[in-house]
């Protein structure tokens, strides 16, 4: 009795394909607002870090569509989210969030693409040298970056709302999951950067940049799962569990450690704060995924 | 537009015996679970437990006894999709698959899914998974076969204690509201009705006669479309990336150590 309406529904089965997808995608789309921000904002001496952020984004955007495609049941027929089957005509729901995703996810990877052909003509590896324009400065190049950046920020948070636009325990109980997966995006993309950035040994600055980036959207990031656990009422009793302790986990490991660790010029410790936060990042989409799943049906 | 059909079942009248479950996988060529290996489940009479993929009607048992079992009641409750007015699975479908027919009834066209699953997290009702067989996701078609030749549903058909009755929603709803007359006047005041109006998602199309309380029955009390949540979670996740990009180019503009 008093069970939430939530509680009488079958779970859709989504699990690591689905997880190891709202991961990646949150790579790509934040790795690329983080991409054109160092191209926007940034020196000569950052364009290295903020190409290497372009390829991630591409690189992860193809990565997600594979995942997204073999986890149907039906692979072969990913294409119906685009094109009606039956008439060939364009297949968009606004109001689902996977259809809107499905073009989403389709013109970020075009773009993702421009940014890359750009990418690679200033290595020198493209025999089109003009394609460099397709990236800042310039109008054409920042026109892209700007569209790109957009369309990032849509693919970092549309995957929360999906899971809220259903009838599932904890996902549709909430309307902050968007918001989290947005934010914890933006965490997870600085923290890969800053590795990338530690690696090459070049691009101080832009890295000094995403470390002082990375401590705003951590605090912002703790807000929000303080939030979001709030926002849930009684459903939050799901969490009584070792789900709770994960997502504890997620807080110590994946925020409150990386904050302590990353200092105002990096320092030796912020390869390992990285990690934890990209770990935490994975984790808190494992919980927050799984946590749901595993309410069976009444 | 045919007038809008559906179903009224009538729990009181049940008598478990399933004749329903089975016409209904007779006809619709449903296979059987495990390739039929026996399974017991220990609820009670129960052992399909559950709508899935290839079970489109299940019949409920739900035992109401005192400790002693000196006194109690059988609840049986025929469960099938409910044919919602405004059905969330269809809301959600990116593929188009799941449609209105001409019979006001909610049909997934299996040679259009692709399997995403979206409408299994998005039904109230937890009627919708994913066939086994196909790949995609499967529910009762409300024998949409059968009504384009003029024939009532094969579960309807087969019901003999007319639990089930198939019908006109209008003359469905009258003959409910008559049955649950008779039974407040016969002495049964707790029986109700369960989505016989248009309040609940519009109007179920396969609606029911209950004796307790719908939660009793595992149905939500008050069923809602998953597209509640679309336009608060949009506007924080707008909010959310407004105050990420102004983070960005505070953070990588104000470089303290340009200067």
């Amino acid at each position: 009795m008093g069970l939430p309406d939530t509680f009488f529904t079958a779970a859709p089965n989504w699990r690591w394909l689905i997880i190891g997808y709202f991961f990646v995608g949150g790579i790509a789309g934040g790795s690329y607002l983080l991409a054109v921000l160092i191209d926007l904002f940034g020196d000569t001496d950052d364009r290295p870090l903020a190409g290497t952020g372009y390829r991630i984004a591409f690189a992860a955007v193809a990565l997600s569509g594979v995942l997204l495609t073999a986890d149907l049941g039906r692979p072969e027929r990913f294409w119906h989210m685009l094109l009606q089957s039956k008439t060939a005509w364009p297949m968009l729901k606004p109001w689902s969030p996977m259809s809107l995703g499905a073009w989403g996810l389709l013109f970020f990877g075009g773009v993702t693409f421009l940014s890359l052909l750009a990418v690679l003509a200033e290595a020198g590896r493209l025999p089109w040298r003009r394609l460099v324009r397709l990236r800042p400065p310039g109008a054409l190049g920042t026109l892209v970056a700007l569209v790109g950046a957009l369309l990032g920020l849509f693919i970092a948070g549309y995957t929360g709302i999906l899971l809220s636009v259903t009838n599932r325990p904890i996902w549709a109980d909430t309307w902050l999951l968007g918001l989290a997966f947005l934010i914890s995006a933006a965490s997870i993309s600085a923290a890969l950067l800053i590795l990338v950035a530690q690696s090459h040994g070049r691009s101080r600055r832009a890295a000094r940049a995403l470390g002082r980036f990375d401590r705003w959207v951590l605090v912002l990031e703790l807000v929000v799962l303080v939030a979001l656990v709030a926002s849930l009422g009684a459903v939050a009793r799901v969490w009584l569990s070792v789900w709770g302790g994960a997502l504890l986990g997620v807080v110590l490991v994946g925020i409150i450690a990386p904050l302590a660790l990353l200092r105002r010029d990096l320092g030796a410790a912020a390869p390992v704060a990285a990690i934890l936060v990209l770990v935490g990042g994975f984790l808190l989409r494992v919980v927050l995924v799984l946590s749901s799943e595993h309410v069976g049906r009444v | 537009m045919a007038e809008p059909m559906g179903f009224f079942t009538d729990t009181t009248v049940c008598i478990g015996c399933k004749a329903c479950e089975v016409a209904c996988k007779e006809w619709n060529q449903l296979p059987a679970r495990d390739g039929g290996a026996p399974m017991l489940s220990g609820n009670s009479y129960d052992n399909t437990l559950r709508l899935d993929g290839t079970h489109w009607r299940h019949v409920k048992f739900i035992e109401q006894f005192t400790p002693d079992r000196r006194d109690g009641r059988w609840l049986l409750m025929s469960d099938v999709c409910k044919h919602c007015v405004r059905a969330g699975c269809l809301e959600v479908c990116p593929t188009g698959a799941i449609i209105r027919t001409e019979f006001d009834t909610v049909v997934i066209q299996s040679d259009v899914c692709n399997g995403c699953r979206d409408c299994i997290a998005a039904c109230p009702f937890g009627v919708i998974e994913m066939s086994p067989v196909s790949g995609t996701a499967q529910k009762c078609t409300l024998c949409y076969d059968r009504l384009r030749g003029g024939l009532e549903p094969a579960c309807a058909k087969a019901c003999p204690t007319d639990s089930i009755q198939f019908g006109t929603i209008a003359d469905l709803r009258q003959k409910a509201r008559a049955r649950m007359g008779q039974l407040h006047a016969s002495g049964e005041k707790r029986a109700y009705l369960y989505g016989a109006d248009d309040t609940m998602l519009g109007g179920l199309n396969a609606f029911f006669l209950l004796v307790d309380q719908p939660e009793v029955y595992g149905l939500p009390r008050d069923p809602k479309l998953p597209s509640r949540n679309l336009v608060p979670s949009s506007l924080f996740s707008m909010l959310g990336a407004v105050v990420v990009a102004l983070l960005g180019v505070f953070s990588f503009r104000d470089r303290g150590d340009r200067r």
